[in-house]
């Protein structure tokens, strides 16, 4: 089986994979990363969501083997570098953004991915930038308030440093 | 003031820092030692007679293990059902077979026929592949009417007709109702139907079977809102196995609403399987596997009517609806259309004649069984629509008529013509409440200001009631449950002063981990921290029912109270005799015993170190340790209720309709943590719109489900809801358990569907377009046809 090294969360890895070996199996399977869930076979849901050289992707639509030499981050390396929760996850915490948990790495990758393109969203932006992430136990409330509240602590940590 | 912790605190939850960080253990994430993995061959067809199954030519692919079919489970049970309706002649309802895989005929488009063990999942599916399998096509019933006709297909050839059960409820009243609803100045009739939905948890099923032979264990992680039930059912009634030789566990799951509750065939599969090819067994569902194999909700179509007075007195109201179960029973699809539906049919209303008449039908189609509310959305939908139809009819405000109709706060306890006694509630105040939030006084310059921008403006409202706390088991057994419906906990205090709290509830996104440490935390007086909360495994928790019909605080939080207070009553002994007193004497406060009038006291940690440590301890008369077990069987159901309002913007070229807000008043009883309250809410809420404006599993006539996927099938997503505004300070203690609380995670959805569907008929009609109802899901294309027919 042909072989494909990346760097995932600042680590490079490498492993053996089929041509049809999803990256989304790539992470689960072949490195263990198991926070990056499958909720669908159809690319709608947004569990998946990983970001690959920076953009967010859906990692149960790329091949793997397609992926040689990328940078992907998931949600295990979202976390601060002591460790504590990084500001998406902790206003996810504070605002009671999650509930199962299942679709949630895939939230808050997609919450970075937002607030990377557009630091102040209003509502509407962001209702409208989760269209391809679905939960179906928080109603989206506390999603949207909690990436609000992101935003707000992300910006003030900005004016901080300058 | 609140506090910042115990009871009543919006505490944050501290499961939330595994989910965010990635370290969740889903079923899915779990890889044992060896593990091979199955894939299900299923019936594409809706029924059908299996000719020819060969599965020699998929045994020989690489990496299959074994390929398993329905002669391989010929000494083994069927998938029981937990639940017997006797219909309204005293005969049971006909109860089919249901094996592990098909055996002669399949049934539903999604039953498992085949099943192909191999070392990696890739290797089964591609084996899958090579089955030879040709099935003879019999005609399907999907359509209930159809089913019921006399030379109908049947889907069970050894039953003797689709017809499952033929209920009524109460059946002595059938005569007094109807002699009143002809006797009635008028009667509002109302025909709806309660669409087929597709649970759609985010985490799909999965199941790993794992079976150790050096001491006959056998293990099955699932996913699972009740793992003793599985337990039990897979154990006693499929498998023939002892139930101290099987553990079931259930670790993080990722959503249920029902959908989780029962025991399905890829459970006892994989258990089986496992013993069979000496390896760990390992299934994961695929969405679109989901679709057509976790049983759906809803599914009625019914037939109501209202007699009222001149003045929109409620006199009498007749039910009668068709429930489609699917092609099989699943584990508690009978309770759902009559016990959890017919015993709501008096809703907030003090309406003195009620007869509910359900049939149960069997078709061609993946079974049908409890979804968030479970009976009682089907029940609110069609009295809260009648009702706004009667309003509208009489000409009388559809607040005013509900107003009319409540039961009074001074009737509770409160008998309902349909068997169940409210024990307490305030239905005047939840509407006062919200009418305030949802500025109803504003809404006719909201209404001007849509207009002026071309959009039909409409306000609904509707109230609901649900009995929750499932449930009295005496009561249930009578009504055909094969199950007790109480719950567990064991309280252990450790040594230096920890706990470790043992429930049989489960939470699967209900934040347990918190909020029972919360109520323990208060009680006990100690840190939140130094209390830990075990659920989902059968060999660590107590015997317990589990999580379903919003019972874990109600029911599961009750049990922890009374063992938390046998833990109490004991340390109270040991602290009595470290400090040479009475135990009558003793008072526990804030982690601290105090013998009253005096400043003698000892820490928590005193008297648990004593109650391990017994050198100084009153032996005679008391055993050493500190863990206490309760079971806890409710004496009654509980109650919450709301009230609730919906505001939508229809565009009357398009007929498409947007949710601008929406407003719930609910009364829960005490709330433990009101911030997983309100999102108990928010989501319920969304589950409602969804089904009311987005949602249907749509079978076309072959049996064929056409909104298979989450491609055809319409999930909620973020912009289809607006935020939301909602409100639980109107609170009736429940009577009737320690904690006094009532139970909040099916609210949302049980108030939301008629709320929506009366504000989008609001907004059609005072926009002149006489349109008396519309079926769910209210789609653009179904409002632009019935604004078409009305111009």
């Amino acid at each position: 089986m042909p072989r494909v090294s990346m760097t995932v969360n600042g680590r490079p890895v490498s492993g053996e994979v089929e041509g049809r070996t999803l990256l989304v199996e790539f992470l689960r399977e072949t490195l263990r990363l198991t926070g990056t869930h499958v909720g669908c076979d159809t690319g709608q849901c947004g569990a998946c969501v990983v970001h690959v050289d920076g953009a967010s992707v859906k990692s149960c639509n790329v091949f793997a083997l397609d992926l040689e030499g990328v940078e992907v981050r998931t949600i295990e390396g979202m976390a601060n570098p002591d460790g504590s929760l990084g500001p998406i996850q902790a206003a996810f915490q504070q605002n009671h953004g999650l509930q199962c948990g299942f679709c949630t790495p895939g939230m808050v990758m997609t919450a970075a991915a937002l607030l990377a393109e557009n630091p102040s969203p209003s509502e509407a932006e962001i209702r409208a930038y989760l269209e391809g992430n679905i939960c179906r136990c928080t109603g989206y409330h506390n999603i949207v308030k909690s990436i609000q509240a992101a935003a707000a602590e992300l910006a003030a940590g900005r004016v901080a440093a300058e | 003031m609140p506090k910042d912790f115990g009871i009543g605190a919006p505490v944050k939850r501290r499961e939330d820092v595994r989910f965010l960080t990635g370290k969740g253990r889903y079923t899915d994430d779990l890889n044992r030692p060896g593990q091979a993995y199955v894939h299900f061959l299923r019936s594409d067809v809706a029924h059908g007679r299996i000719a020819k199954l060969d599965t020699a030519a998929a045994a020989a692919m690489p990496g299959v293990l074994r390929v398993f079919t329905a002669a391989d489970f010929a000494a083994v049970g069927g998938i029981p059902c937990g639940w017997q309706v006797t219909d309204r002649f005293g005969q049971p309802m006909q109860e089919p077979k249901h094996p592990v895989l098909a055996d002669g005929k399949v049934r539903h488009v999604g039953d498992p026929i085949a099943a192909v063990v191999a070392e990696t999942l890739a290797q089964a599916r591609d084996a899958a592949e090579a089955i030879e399998l040709d099935i003879e096509d019999l005609p399907a019933v999907v359509d209930m009417r159809a089913a019921l006709a006399p030379d109908a297909p049947k889907v069970h050839d050894e039953l003797a007709s689709n017809l499952c059960f033929d209920w009524g409820f109460i059946e002595d009243n059938a005569a007094a109702v109807d002699a009143a609803i002809k006797a009635a100045p008028h009667v509002t009739t109302l025909e709806l139907v309660n669409n087929r939905l597709v649970p759609n948890a985010m985490e799909p099923r999965a199941a790993v079977g794992e079976y150790d032979a050096a001491d006959d264990q056998h293990t099955l992680w699932t996913t699972s809102q009740n793992p003793h039930v599985i337990r039990l059912l897979m154990g006693a009634f499929v498998l023939g196995i002892p139930e101290q030789r099987l553990r079931v566990v259930a670790p993080d799951v990722g959503g249920g609403f029902g959908s989780k509750i029962y025991h399905y065939a890829e459970e006892a599969f994989v258990t089986f399987a496992a013993k069979v090819v000496g390896r760990p067994v390992k299934w994961t569902a695929s969405r679109s596997e989901a679709f057509i194999s976790d049983a759906h909700g809803r599914d009625h179509i019914t037939k109501i009517e209202l007699a009222t007075d001149e003045n929109g007195k409620f006199l009498a109201l007749r039910t009668d609806t068709l429930a489609n179960m699917g092609a099989y029973l699943s584990t508690f699809a009978p309770c759902i259309p009559t016990y959890l539906h017919g015993t709501l049919m008096a809703g907030n209303y003090a309406t003195p004649l009620i007869y509910v008449h359900v049939r149960a039908v069997f078709t061609n189609t993946v079974p049908v069984d409890a979804y968030r509310g479970a009976g009682r959305p089907e029940a609110t939908f069609q009295i809260e629509r009648v009702i706004d139809k009667a309003a509208r009819e009489l000409g009388i405000d559809p607040i005013e008529i509900r107003r009319r109709n409540f039961v009074r706060p001074d009737q509770f306890p409160y008998q309902t013509p349909v068997a169940v006694l409210y024990d307490t509630g305030n239905y005047q105040a939840t509407m006062d409440k919200l009418e305030a939030l949802s500025d109803r006084a504003g809404f006719p310059a909201r209404r001007e200001a849509s207009a002026a921008r071309g959009k039909l403006r409409g306000f609904g409202v509707a109230a609901y009631i649900e009995a929750c706390g499932i449930a009295p088991s005496s009561l249930v057994g009578s009504l055909g449950a094969r199950a007790g419906l109480y719950e567990s906990a064991t309280v252990r205090v450790n040594p230096t002063g920890g706990v470790s709290v043992f429930t049989g509830s489960h939470s699967h996104g209900q934040g347990h981990e918190t909020s029972f440490a919360q109520v323990v935390s208060d009680l006990l007086g100690i840190d939140a921290a130094q209390v830990d909360i075990v659920h989902g495994d059968t060999a660590r928790v107590p015997f317990g029912m589990g999580t379903y019909g919003s019972r874990s605080l109600a029911v599961g939080g009750s049990a922890i109270v009374r063992a938390t207070e046998k833990i109490i009553a004991k340390a109270k002994k040991i602290a009595a005799h470290l400090m040479e007193a009475s135990d009558q004497d003793v008072v526990f406060k804030d982690g601290r015993f105090t013998v009253a009038g005096t400043d003698k006291s000892v820490a928590w940690t005193d008297v648990t170190l004593a109650a391990y440590v017994p050198h100084k301890y009153p032996i005679e008369e008391l055993e050493p340790g500190l863990e206490e077990t309760s079971f806890y069987d409710p004496a009654n159901f509980t109650y919450p209720a709301g009230a609730y309002a919906c505001e939508v913007e229809v565009d009357p070229e398009t007929g498409e309709v947007e949710v601008v807000a929406f407003t719930a008043a609910d009364d829960f009883g005490n709330i433990v943590n009101p911030m997983i309250v309100e999102g108990q809410v928010h989501g319920g809420i969304a589950q409602g719109i969804g089904q009311a404006m987005l949602e249907v599993a749509a079978y076309d006539e072959t049996g064929q489900l056409r909104s298979g996927s989450l491609m055809d099938y319409a999930m909620p997503r973020a912009d289809d809801l607006p935020s939301f505004t909602v409100d639980h300070s109107c609170v009736t203690p429940c009577t009737h358990n320690p904690l006094g609380v009532k139970g909040c995670g099916e609210a949302g959805a049980i108030g939301s569907p008629p709320t929506f569907v009366n504000a989008v008929l609001d907004a059609l009609n005072a926009g002149g377009f006489g349109v008396d109802h519309i079926d769910m899901p209210l789609s653009p294309a179904r409002v632009w046809a019935a604004l078409a027919a009305a111009r």
